[in-house]
């Protein structure tokens, strides 16, 4: 063999690759849900409730099913035949016969007692948006039109909207069965909670603020956002009566999770459904859960015997997609003068909306998992009540659980802090937990896998020049400027997680295959909609198989493609997937340096993987192409003994723990002391992911998730009027932040590799929302303190700041 | 967010966008940059039957100096007026405030026209036009009619025009020592409160003042109380603060929604005067 110049393939792991994603994204040329078109397809549109509580009188649907080109329209009762339903569901006589009873009420995927939902409200509506009937027509726009044909009477009831009335029974139960509107009534965690039996001790709880010399009380709202995916909701479904088996486009985040809900809903067998999640522009958590949309586009494919589309508005995503966060926290920190802490109580109050969805209930249970944060707290009691209110429903939200938990106490240590008149990053200082104590386990039970909390801090201290940055804000407060300076620490649980943590299975699945020609086909059951995946994994397989990233493809989204997998969210792409795709690949490689020895009469053990070529360490030149060898697996002649044909290996992995990755941010705030308008000046951030992939990502990562937690402490808050109307039903209303809202981000890292996976990564796709939030909010109350305020509830309006400034009261 | 089902009309002329409104009985309406028209129709708050559009008509377009006064074709974007080199030297304010506009996109695509003639009470252009007593050029099926601006805006998305009639054109005087301040409302970027000033000051003194008012009430008006105590007087920061001190006081709606109260709001209009008048006077 000629021996060709060959390039020199620099190693990518830890390059600043740029996203393989971007170009078709940027041009136009991405497949997403609403650009699929498949002949004879109707196009759904929603009746929705425009009451925010109300028992349903009586629907007209003869209109809207006489206008032309209108198939059919559903209501409820109709669609899960029940009594009173007009249309009977087996029209056609074939979906009633398959499935007896019409669609059951929604399934949840936490073990907690629920009120039945059902995809189209039957007789109450629970929240504006909440569904009432679907069209089915011919284009969108007769759906639209015949929507505005449909009359519903409602007996309007009154609305429950805040969350601690609600809890009185007041003004009114929502749910049957659920006294007090309470949906869980009381979950302690912590110190003297035992998990099992949910026996509560309280001594050593009580011991703490016995004992302590401090004691810090506030009350606090992490309020109510909405997600806000670039791209809304969508969904294709496609039931093909002759083979009997529906394929089901959506923009969902976890396309095996659909899959397997779908069919438990249709009575179909897994085998029998095929979900693709194509380009999705964007999930923050909103597209995890299984909606009702979802559930009603199979169930009318298979009724009407046509494929059907629905895509989402941006006035429908505002009120019938998930909205996250809103959770109460009572908090209370013990500690002694010196800034030690004794002891802390979280006393929660979940404000979780009009129904259970897929992890609703779960959500805030992580704010109590997370309430030791990166402190070394002797005796944490935490106690969570979730409640039913005429709203949106929650779940998932970039961050999830753990943002709350954050926000409580990192705004808890600098109330401590101002009290003990301690810099507050001494007190943080002094409460961490030591990195000699990792793994850690903490006061409710979690057990952080590594962690260098004091690494972290001095180099963001070091970043943002804290002496001087603290001498800056004193220098323009004797201007007379309003001038705070914010920070604050955060560890979040991410990596999710062993199977015991989740009812999915909390494993991740991965395929490699490389074909005749050496080029390299990959599968994940990560489901990246953003994160960069194809890169990252991509980059982990160029090197390890010493071919060049072009060569690779990184395939996902598509359960008839992917065999198995659970899906993106808890920042666990990377620690799960990326170790499971590593394990797959090092299944592949092994088996081809079996056949590479064959054809080079080599020790396998020997052989290096580089520069498109298999050889024996320290001889280059005599070694075959990656391609050849490729090709002889195929067309193994003579096949090596004890060798299958062929080079294609799957893994499933799953993680002993979760990780716990942690930084710091540090922000200097002003706010116009003549019309209350806050402005971000600086902003610095430190996170620790453990190794690092890609470089590039994780700051793009961390932009992405500072951008929506700095939005959530200054811009963003979905509003409800007294009667349960959404206020902020567009952008008009809804304020996300914008570029220009922004400094320039500086950003630094600490590498503390975790030891629960192979790869030492940590995850970093929520990270940015933890820490961003209170260290402006921090800031924003110091740069009022001169007017003796301790606390102010996000997000920081403009009036609010005015009114704290001018001692106008509340409005 | 998909609209009722529309006709849709390229006028070539002033002439034929009349034409087309008047047969259409009420049901049409223009169509200019679509940026307020648009997400009405996508609401479904608003639903005409046909869209003529006058964005193509030559005649509408452009800034132009003539006989000593400044003209402006209805169909001229909010990022021309921004980036028009005669305005900057003539009518500076005009400039500023069609920049402090939405962002790009709005920018680049919503005109002086349809700003005007929708009067949003949260716009910022009538507020300018108010102040510098711009002339508002109609063209209606009996010909041309010319209102001060300050009569044009009436009220809440009213104004002095005809459901036949084109606005075709504003006219003013070059003006110098006038300014825009405007508090933004952080989701649409409208006007909470947007003030301008705009004065004629000679050898020191005050020998003229409008200041006129948006987002604070149903429409633009003037600040008649504020325009009093500047007149005649040297100005000074303690004639400027003096008179920004009464601003809005005359004001007997003002608005009140979750990004401000009524009190907020009333107090940001004595804030922004200031600050327009500070601005308009420092403008060397
Ligand atoms: C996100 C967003 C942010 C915005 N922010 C701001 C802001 O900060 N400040 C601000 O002032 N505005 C703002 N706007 C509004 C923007 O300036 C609009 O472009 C403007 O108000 C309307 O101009 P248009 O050319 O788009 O009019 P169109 O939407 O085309 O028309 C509006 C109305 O005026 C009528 N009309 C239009 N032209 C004429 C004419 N020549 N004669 C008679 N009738 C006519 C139309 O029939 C229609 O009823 C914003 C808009 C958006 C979408």
């Amino acid at each position: 063999m000629t021996t060709m110049e060959r390039p020199v393939l620099p190693k990518l792991i830890g390059a600043r690759v740029k996203r393989r994603e971007d170009p078709r994204l940027i041009r136009g040329r991405a497949t997403y849900v609403d650009d699929i078109k498949l002949p004879g397809m109707l196009h759904l549109a929603f009746k929705r409730s425009d009451v925010a509580h109300g028992r349903i009188k009586r629907i007209d649907t003869s209109a809207a099913e006489a206008m032309p080109g209108v198939v059919a329209v559903f209501t409820g009762k109709d669609l899960m035949a029940l009594p009173g339903a007009t249309r009977p569901v087996g029209a056609r006589g074939t979906y009633a016969a398959k499935i007896g009873a019409g669609l059951p009420p929604m399934p949840i995927g936490t073990p907690f007692p629920s009120p039945d939902h059902y995809a189209i409200a039957p007789e109450v509506v629970r929240y504006v948006g909440e569904p009432v009937a679907v069209v089915a027509a011919e284009d969108r726009y007769v759906a639209r039109d015949a929507v505005d044909a449909i009359v519903v009477e409602y007996e309007e009831l009154p609305a429950v909207v805040d969350p601690e009335l609600a809890m009185q029974g007041q003004p009114t139960v929502i749910h049957e069965g659920f006294p007090n509107n309470l949906a869980l009534p009381y979950v302690p965690m912590g110190t003297g909670v035992d998990p099992a039996t949910g026996q509560v001790d309280n001594s050593a709880i009580d011991r703490a603020f016995a004992e302590a010399e401090v004691v810090i009380s506030q009350r606090m709202v992490n309020h109510r956002v909405a997600p806000n995916a670039m791209e809304p909701r969508g969904v294709v479904a496609h039931w093909d009566a002759g083979k009997e088996f529906l394929t089901i486009w959506s923009a969902t985040q976890n396309p095996h999770i659909l899959k397997s809900m779908v069919a438990a809903v249709l009575g179909l067998g897994e085998h029998q459904v095929r979900a693709i999640a194509p380009e999705v522009g964007g999930g923050f958590g909103c597209k995890i859960n299984i909606y009702g949309e979802e559930y009603v586009a199979a169930a009318l494919s298979r009724i009407l015997e046509r494929p059907v589309k629905w895509i989402e508005d941006r006035s429908e995503a505002f009120m019938a997609t998930i909205h996250g966060r809103d959770l109460i926290c009572y908090l209370d920190i013990a500690a002694r003068r010196d800034g030690r802490i004794l002891g802390v109580k979280m006393k929660l109050i979940a404000d979780i909306g009009a129904y259970n969805m897929l992890l609703t209930a779960a959500i805030p249970t992580l704010t109590m998992l997370m309430a030791s944060g990166t402190y070394d707290i002797p005796a944490i009691r935490c106690e969570l009540t979730e409640v039913f209110t005429n709203k949106t429903p929650t779940d998932a939200y970039r961050g999830a659980g753990r943002p709350e938990a954050t926000y409580f106490l990192e705004r808890g240590m600098d109330m401590l802090a101002r009290e003990l008149g301690l810099d507050p990053a001494e007190v943080r200082r002094r409460n961490f937990i030591p990195k000699e104590k990792f793994p850690y386990t903490t006061q409710t039970g979690a057990v952080y896998d590594s962690g260098d909390y004091e690494k972290a801090l001095d180099r963001v201290l070091q970043l943002a020049k804290w002496d001087e940055l603290i001498a800056e804000r004193d220098r323009l407060r004797a201007e007379g400027r309003l001038v705070g300076v914010g920070l604050a620490f955060y560890v979040e649980v991410c990596g999710l997680g062993p199977s015991s943590s989740l009812p999915t299975g909390g494993w991740e699945h991965a395929s490699v295959t490389v074909e005749r020609d050496g080029r390299i086909r990959a599968t994940t059951g990560a489901s990246p909609h953003g994160q960069g995946n194809e890169t990252t994994f991509a980059q982990m397989l160029a090197d390890l198989f010493g071919v060049p990233i072009e060569h690779i493809t990184i395939e996902h989204g598509d359960t008839g493609v992917v065999r198995q997998g659970i899906g993106t969210f808890g920042s666990r792409s990377q620690a799960v997937g990326g170790t499971a795709l590593m394990m797959a690949g090092e299944k592949v490689r092994k088996k081809m340096a079996k056949f590479a020895a064959a054809l080079m009469d080599a020790n396998e053990e020997d052989l290096v993987f580089e520069n498109g070529m298999i050889y024996v360490k320290g001889s280059p030149s005599t070694g075959k192409s990656f391609a050849e060898v490729a090709r002889y697996a195929y067309v193994p002649v003579p096949l090596p003994p004890g060798l299958e044909p062929g080079l294609s290996e799957e893994a499933f992995f799953e993680p002993p723990n979760n990780t716990y990755p942690f930084g710091a941010h540090i922000c200097m705030l002003e706010i116009d002391r003549e019309t209350g308008e806050p402005r971000l000046l600086k902003f610095f951030a430190v996170d620790d992911c453990g190794n690092v992939i890609n470089p590039l990502i994780v700051e793009g990562q961390v932009h992405g998730g500072l951008a929506q937690g700095i939005g959530q402490a200054m811009f963003e808050e979905v509003v409800y009027g007294p009667d349960g109307q959404l206020l902020t039903g567009s952008f008009m209303d809804y304020a996300l932040p914008r570029a220009t809202d922004f400094p320039w981000f500086e950003l630094d890292r600490t590498v503390t590799p975790t030891p629960v996976n192979p790869l030492g990564a940590k995850g970093v796709g929520e990270a940015g929302t933890l820490g961003s939030t209170p260290a402006v909010v921090n800031a924003a109350v110091d740069a009022l303190s001169e007017f003796g305020v301790k606390h102010i509830d996000m997000p920081l309006r403009p009036e609010k700041l005015w009114r704290i400034i001018h001692g106008r009261g509340q409005a | 967010m998909i609209p009722t089902k529309f006709a849709y009309r390229r006028a070539a002329s002033i002439d034929e966008a009349i034409r087309l409104l008047q047969e259409s009985g009420g049901e049409a309406k223009l169509l200019a940059g679509g940026h307020s028209l648009i997400p009405l129709m996508k609401l479904r708050l608003s639903e005409p039957a046909l869209l003529i559009d006058i964005g193509r008509i030559p005649d509408l377009r452009g800034i132009r100096e003539r006989d000593g006064l400044i003209e402006i074709g209805a169909t001229t974007t909010h990022h021309e007026l921004a980036t028009s080199e005669l305005l900057r030297r003539l009518a500076p304010v005009v400039s500023e405030a069609a920049a402090e506009i939405g962002d790009p996109q709005v920018r680049h695509r919503g005109t002086i026209g349809g700003s005007l003639a929708h009067a949003d009470p949260a716009a910022d252009l009538p507020a300018v036009m108010v102040a510098i007593d711009a002339e508002i050029h109609l063209k209606g099926p009996n010909g041309w009619r010319t209102v001060p601006a300050e009569s044009f805006f009436q009220d809440l998305f009213t104004v002095d025009m005809q459901p036949d009639e084109v606005l075709a054109a504003v006219k003013f005087r070059p003006v110098w020592h006038a300014a825009y301040a405007k508090l933004h409302q952080r989701a649409s970027h409208y006007a909470i409160v947007g003030v301008c000033a705009a004065l004629a000051i000679e050898n020191g003194t005050i020998r003229s003042a409008r200041v006129a008012v948006t987002g604070a009430s149903t429409h633009a008006q003037r600040l008649p109380n504020v325009e009093e105590r500047l007149v005649g007087r040297q100005p000074t920061q303690a004639v400027i603060d003096e008179a920004a001190s009464v601003a809005g006081d005359t004001l007997e709606d003002v608005n009140s929604d979750i990004h401000a109260s009524e009190e907020y709001r009333r107090a940001m209009v004595k804030v922004f005067t200031r600050r327009a008048l500070e601005r308009a006077v420092a403008r060397a």
